[in-house]
């Protein structure tokens, strides 16, 4: 059992940075709500973005990041679509290599901690808008928390991410967010595994033990066998005569 | 697991262990391709030993908490001592007679005596808490056998020739009266001397026996607010101070007055400069006799006079005028004085004069000549000696603004200088040095412009006369091997001069060029550690932060290379440049701009102006950007690059961190901002990688002969912080790895149960750092590395705009033996070699640990294909092998930065670490694949060639011949 643990633990580090990556709930534009938590007072923050020939920031509401309370918080977004002018205005913003900005308040996802402190500010995150064209709105928004749940961060990516210059049919393809959302919080380092690897020493030494024939010195094992060589170099030695070494050595 | 494979797991860790570099050096090689050099720091108290006529030693107590002798014939370190760092090993006090040195330590909880002819501890006692006021030798019947320390509420006595302590009192008023100073003429009693500002002094007078008060009396003195800065004592027991309000001498005898008499200056006929505050400067040559009656007064900064007190009445002796510094010094039973005065705008005279009349000594003049680099003088220290004739002779040792000590003999001689700015290097850079002359005219002569302009007939002759001087520089180069052949091998010499300095074949000398706190800069020959130049940058703020950039290296002849330093005051934000040519180290004639508004960034572009220069783009605090250089052709190259470049501000004190993107008009926007709450957690530091750095190879070859791609995001910044909450079950250390252009976070990891102070080095596809782990009570090593995974996104070009997938992170901890001071990667050209780490121990020792034991790949268990990739299983602990340590023996005190910096030779890896001392070396993470042994045996290796080449011949010709033969028959 131990050392199928052990085999696991190798592969820790390798699986821990999916793990931490908690998928929330994501949807285009369908709002997701749970008629339990429906008592408390589920939180909603305004998810903004703004894009602009003259690249100035003029934020508008995209949608909303609905904070559930309770104790398991979990974030879903509900988003508007995008209107013609909107559209239109888009593509203009990616033919001269503008960006495509998003923003969020600071808060905490952790909706019942809302009202214990206000934070002042947005976290803001930016692709470039040929990007959103070119993928076709669909995006990837990552909120990063710290240890305390609060948001410290916000990042978008587009996939693909390339802009290659390829035309897209705005109405079928810009109208609707495909948006992936997840929220990640810090991952706890791995300390210095010496558990694990004084039992596997342990393991080492007890089948040492068991294998007392492991245990035995040099001299133990081959006695015979350098008895014997002695024994033949003695014969060998008391065999030959005197004269041939004197020979040898003329 | 079976038996074979437990064997197997040690034999294969002894073969790695047998294949790793070994880094330690033969012993011949000792000091061949390193050195060190040994600092003491700003001198605070010196002594010149004086109690044996032959003695050469200085000894000095410094700001850097170091006692130490120097030779006063060479300026070398006879011993030194290194006490703690901190006001806990803070030298308050020097007191030297005959062969002892006490020293008062750490606010007066320590008082040391040492021996100064071996620099070996006599004794030391911990004295009783209290701040400590002053110290004194008490002496009686003309033998020194007591010292007196003066603590804020106790004297206490002790013997000198144990420590013991004689006797203890406290202080009558303890609480109101601030005592200050400690007194005593060899008559038995000791006196201590209180004030109450703006009230009266208090003197109350012990006896030396046995501590019981004798006398205890309080003067008026309503303007005195500090003894020690406004008063001296003067012939026997004249209490002599100075009130600059009423600018008037008062005096009182300490044995008898109890009011004090008042002598305004103006009735001795002098006056104060304004805006000065006089100095009083009294001479007490032997602690168990009374004090000279002559006595110093600075009445400006370049005016000293020497009074004497004569009955009650001040005599001038002498009016010295100009004078920068004056001294006392005394040898046998004569007293003389020093002083230094302004020849001209370059040159200092120093004469002495005696201390009874007044009258100068005939040839006493010394002549000393100020370096316009070095800053002013600030203290004499004058060694005196009686010579044949029984006059007195002497030398000078001579402080300046910028720490340095020049030691002087008549008449004007410099015998040694040292540096000790260099005690506080705060940065540093290498750079290349130039061609030679010759070099440089063979490139002149090719250059692109002179090929244009120029018909065929004048380039054939351009190209001959080059010819002739690379002929004559040859054969200049032959005589010269020829002469010094003739000469024994320790004579030969090579000097080190600027003219003469050249890059070598292999680019493994270089110049260092370092940043001192006191604003010193210098120029370092990375071969013999000789300085070639220095300048001294007056007016440099004490608290400022300083960022050394190479614009232009020694690439681009026949522009000379450049060097920007970036001078900031960290109060007020305000930012000078100091722009210099880093091989001679002159000012540049190129004009840095002048910046009214705090810089927040700096940053180096990889653009150049049309002379080769880098663009330095400097981020003010209304987010504009101004370059330097600013010419047309960068201004117009950085409006067609504007929108590819972005820099990102950190303010730890918001705890934001926001990335920028240029536009066209040298305005900014803000494209990003991530925002760590300050209430949690704390940035210690931000570290990005080396702009010079190079990854040889994009991945790792696994076992299966898979690739794992390496994630080389040359944006990647590394962010440091730390919990606010200091409870060793809920403190932590984040590292937050966040994309520099687009903000991403693309890895946040937190390490709990850890405290700082985290040092972390950033390189390639790692981050490897240490911490303290509060719950275990050790030092840890923790490595993240990143890997793209199986296949690139993108294999030909980077973009932090382009690569949506996030990177796969792997991580492991070590745990360390020793905490550590400081941390840096090896650099190499091409990034082949495999990397070190070096690391800085508080021992002294810098350790060279290779990377390989700092893979989070290494498997617990090995299998067929962790054995395929050379992974050494995993233990929990990091070994210190002393054959890592690069500076065998050469430790190298309060290791503060390491720096290194890539040579010519792949193989080899250029290392400066400083602190309180210098350490050059040379290391060979991989061993040194690309050089020949030295040993390497050319003989048998030609002899062999040659054979070789002679057999083929004949075997050829005998072939030939038994050929024929063989068709003849």
């Amino acid at each position: 059992m131990k050392p199928l643990i052990s085999l696991k633990a190798t592969f820790i580090s390798f699986i821990v940075s999916f793990v931490c990556i908690k998928i929330a709930w994501c949807n285009n534009g369908r709002r997701v709500s749970d008629a339990q938590d429906a008592e408390f007072s589920d939180f909603s923050v305004p998810l903004e973005h703004s894009f602009e020939v003259d690249d100035v920031g003029r934020f508008r509401v995209r949608g909303a990041l609905l904070l559930k309370a309770g104790r398991e918080s979990g974030v879903s977004l509900s988003q508007n679509h995008l209107t013609q002018d909107d559209r239109i205005k888009l593509k203009d913003v990616a033919s001269v290599d503008g960006l495509y900005r998003i923003r969020v308040p600071r808060v905490s996802l952790q909706a019942d901690r809302q009202m214990e402190r206000h934070m002042e500010g947005y976290l803001t995150a930016f692709v470039r808008a040929c990007a959103m064209v070119e993928s076709h709105l669909s995006d990837v928004i990552t909120l990063h928390t710290d240890l305390s749940g609060t948001l410290i961060g916000i990042s978008i990516v587009t996939l693909p991410g390339a802009c290659t210059g390829t035309d897209v049919e705005d109405e079928v393809d810009l109208e609707l967010f495909n948006t992936t959302l997840s929220v990640m919080a810090p991952v706890n380092a791995p300390g210095p595994e010496t558990a694990l690897f004084l039992e596997r020493m342990e393991q080492e030494s007890e089948k040492k033990g068991k294998n007392p024939q492991e245990q035995k010195s040099f001299f133990a094992k081959y006695w015979y066998l350098i008895l014997g060589g002695a024994i033949f170099l003695m014969a060998s030695n008391s065999a030959q005569p005197p004269a041939g070494g004197g020979r040898e050595q003329s | 697991m079976t038996v074979p494979m437990a064997k197997f797991f040690l034999l294969s860790f002894k073969v790695i262990m047998l294949c790793l570099a070994v880094d330690a050096v033969f012993e011949d090689q000792v000091g061949k391709f390193d050195w060190r050099q040994q600092y003491v720091g700003n001198v605070r108290f010196a002594h010149f030993d004086a109690h044996l006529q032959s003695s050469k030693k200085v000894i000095l107590a410094t700001e850097k908490n170091v006692f130490a002798a120097v030779n006063t014939r060479t300026g070398e370190l006879f011993w030194r001592h290194v006490d703690k760092n901190g006001p806990e090993g803070n030298i308050n006090a020097l007191l030297h007679h005959g062969q002892d040195a006490v020293l008062v330590v750490g606010n007066g909880r320590i008082l040391r005596s040492w021996d100064i002819n071996v620099g070996g501890l006599n004794w030391e006692i911990v004295l009783d808490s209290g701040s400590f006021q002053a110290a004194s030798f008490v002496g009686q019947q003309d033998t020194v056998k007591n010292v007196a320390v003066l603590k804020k509420t106790a004297l206490s006595l002790h013997y000198l020739s144990n420590g013991h302590q004689k006797w203890i009192e406290n202080l009558p008023d303890g609480e109101t009266v601030d005592y200050q100073f400690v007194y005593s003429g060899g008559t038995g009693e000791v006196y201590v001397l209180g004030v109450l500002p703006h009230s009266h002094i208090a003197i109350v007078t012990y006896s030396v026996d046995d501590g019981e008060i004798i006398k205890q009396v309080s003067v008026e003195a309503p303007w005195l607010s500090n003894i020690q800065s406004s008063c001296a004592m003067v012939s026997q027991g004249i209490l002599m101070c100075m009130d600059t309000l009423s600018t008037s001498l008062y005096m009182l005898d300490v044995h008898a007055q109890t009011q004090m008499t008042q002598i305004p200056l103006e009735s001795l006929g002098l006056h104060v400069a304004p805006d000065f505050l006089p100095v009083l400067v009294s001479a007490q040559p032997n602690p168990s006799r009374r004090p000279l009656s002559e006595f110093l007064l600075q009445l400006s900064p370049d005016h000293y006079l020497l009074l004497q007190l004569n009955n009650g009445q001040i005599v001038t002796l002498r009016d010295f005028k100009p004078a920068m510094l004056a001294s006392f010094a005394t040898t046998g039973d004569k007293t003389v004085v020093a002083v230094m005065s302004p020849k001209n705008k370059t040159a200092c005279s120093v004469n002495l004069f005696s201390a009874e009349t007044g009258r100068r000594l005939l040839d006493t003049t010394l002549n000393v000549n100020i370096d316009p680099n070095s800053g002013k003088p600030e203290k004499l220290y004058v060694q005196t000696f009686l010579k044949k004739d029984d006059s007195v002779g002497y030398r000078v040792m001579l402080q300046t603004e910028d720490h340095t000590l020049s030691f002087l003999q008549q008449p004007g001689r410099v015998v040694w200088t040292r540096e000790e700015s260099l005690s506080d290097v705060v940065t540093m850079e290498m750079v290349d040095l130039p061609l030679t002359g010759t070099q440089a005219e063979l490139e002149g002569e090719f250059g692109k412009k002179a090929a244009i302009q120029d018909g065929l007939m004048s380039m054939v002759l351009k190209r001959l006369s080059s010819q002739l001087i690379l002929l004559q520089a040859w054969v200049a180069h032959l005589w010269k091997l020829f002469y010094d052949a003739r000469k024994p091998h320790s004579q030969v010499k090579n000097d080190v001069s600027i003219e003469t300095l050249s890059r070598d074949e292999f680019n493994l000398q270089k110049m260092m060029v370092m940043v001192t706190a006191s604003g010193k800069l210098f120029g370092i020959d990375s071969k013999t550690g000789t300085i070639l130049w220095r300048h001294y940058l007056e007016n440099i703020p004490s608290n400022a932060a300083f960022k050394l950039m190479v614009q232009r290296t020694t690439a681009h002849f026949p522009h000379p290379p450049q060097c920007t330093l970036l001078i900031k005051d960290k109060d007020t934000g305000l930012t000078t440049l100091h722009v210099f040519n880093p091989i001679f180290g002159k000012k540049s004639h190129v004009a840095p701009p002048a910046l009214p508004q705090p810089i927040l960034q700096s940053l180096m572009l990889p653009l150049m102006d049309q002379d080769y220069a880098k663009v330095l783009l400097l981020v003010d605090d209304q987010y504009k950007v101004s370059a330097f250089p600013s010419t047309k052709n960068v201004l117009q190259q950085l409006q067609e690059m504007a929108s590819s470049i972005f820099f990102y501000l950190v303010d730890s004190i918001q705890g934001r961190l926001s990335g920028y993107r240029l536009r066209t008009d040298l305005s900014t926007e803000l494209i990003w901002e991530v925002v760590i709450p300050t209430e949690i957690q704390t940035i210690v530091s931000v570290k990005g990688k080396r702009p010079n750095e190079h990854v040889h190879s994009q991945g790792r070859v696994m076992g299966d002969r898979s690739v794992l791609y390496k994630y080389l995001n040359p944006n990647l910044l590394a962010v440091v912080t730390e919990s606010t909450d200091m409870h060793q079950e809920r403190s932590f250390i984040g590292i937050l790895l966040i994309d520099g252009v687009s903000g991403r976070i693309i890895h946040e990891v937190v390490q709990r149960k850890a405290r700082g102070p985290v040092h972390v080095v950033h390189s390639e596809n790692w981050v490897v750092y240490e911490y303290w782990s509060t719950k275990s009570r050790r030092n840890e090593f923790s490595v993240i590395e990143l890997y793209e995974g199986m296949e690139l996104y993108n294999s030909t070009v980077f973009s932090s705009l382009d690569r949506p997938h996030a990177p796969q992170v792997l991580q492991q901890s070590y745990i360390f033996p020793s905490s550590i001071s400081t941390m840096e990667a090896t650099l190499t050209e091409k990034g082949i070699t495999s990397r070190h780490l070096l690391i800085g121990l508080p021992s002294g020792g810098i350790l060279s640990l290779p990377k390989m034991f700092l893979d989070p790949r290494r498997p617990e268990i090995i299998s067929e294909q962790s054995r395929e990739e050379n992974l050494i299983p995993y233990a929990p602990e990091l070994i210190i092998r002393t054959e890592w340590f690069v500076n065998y023996n050469q430790t190298v005190s309060r290791v503060r930065g390491i720096y290194t910096a890539p040579s010519g030779l792949e193989s080899t890896c250029l290392v400066v670490a400083y602190g309180l001392d210098i350490y050059q070396t040379r290391v060979y993470p991989s061993k040194q694949f690309d050089v020949l042994k030295d040993d390497y045996d050319y003989m048998l290796i030609s002899s062999v060639l040659f054979a070789l080449f002679f057999a083929t011949m004949i075997s050829k010709r005998l072939a030939e011949v038994k050929l024929l033969n063989r068709a003849w028959r």
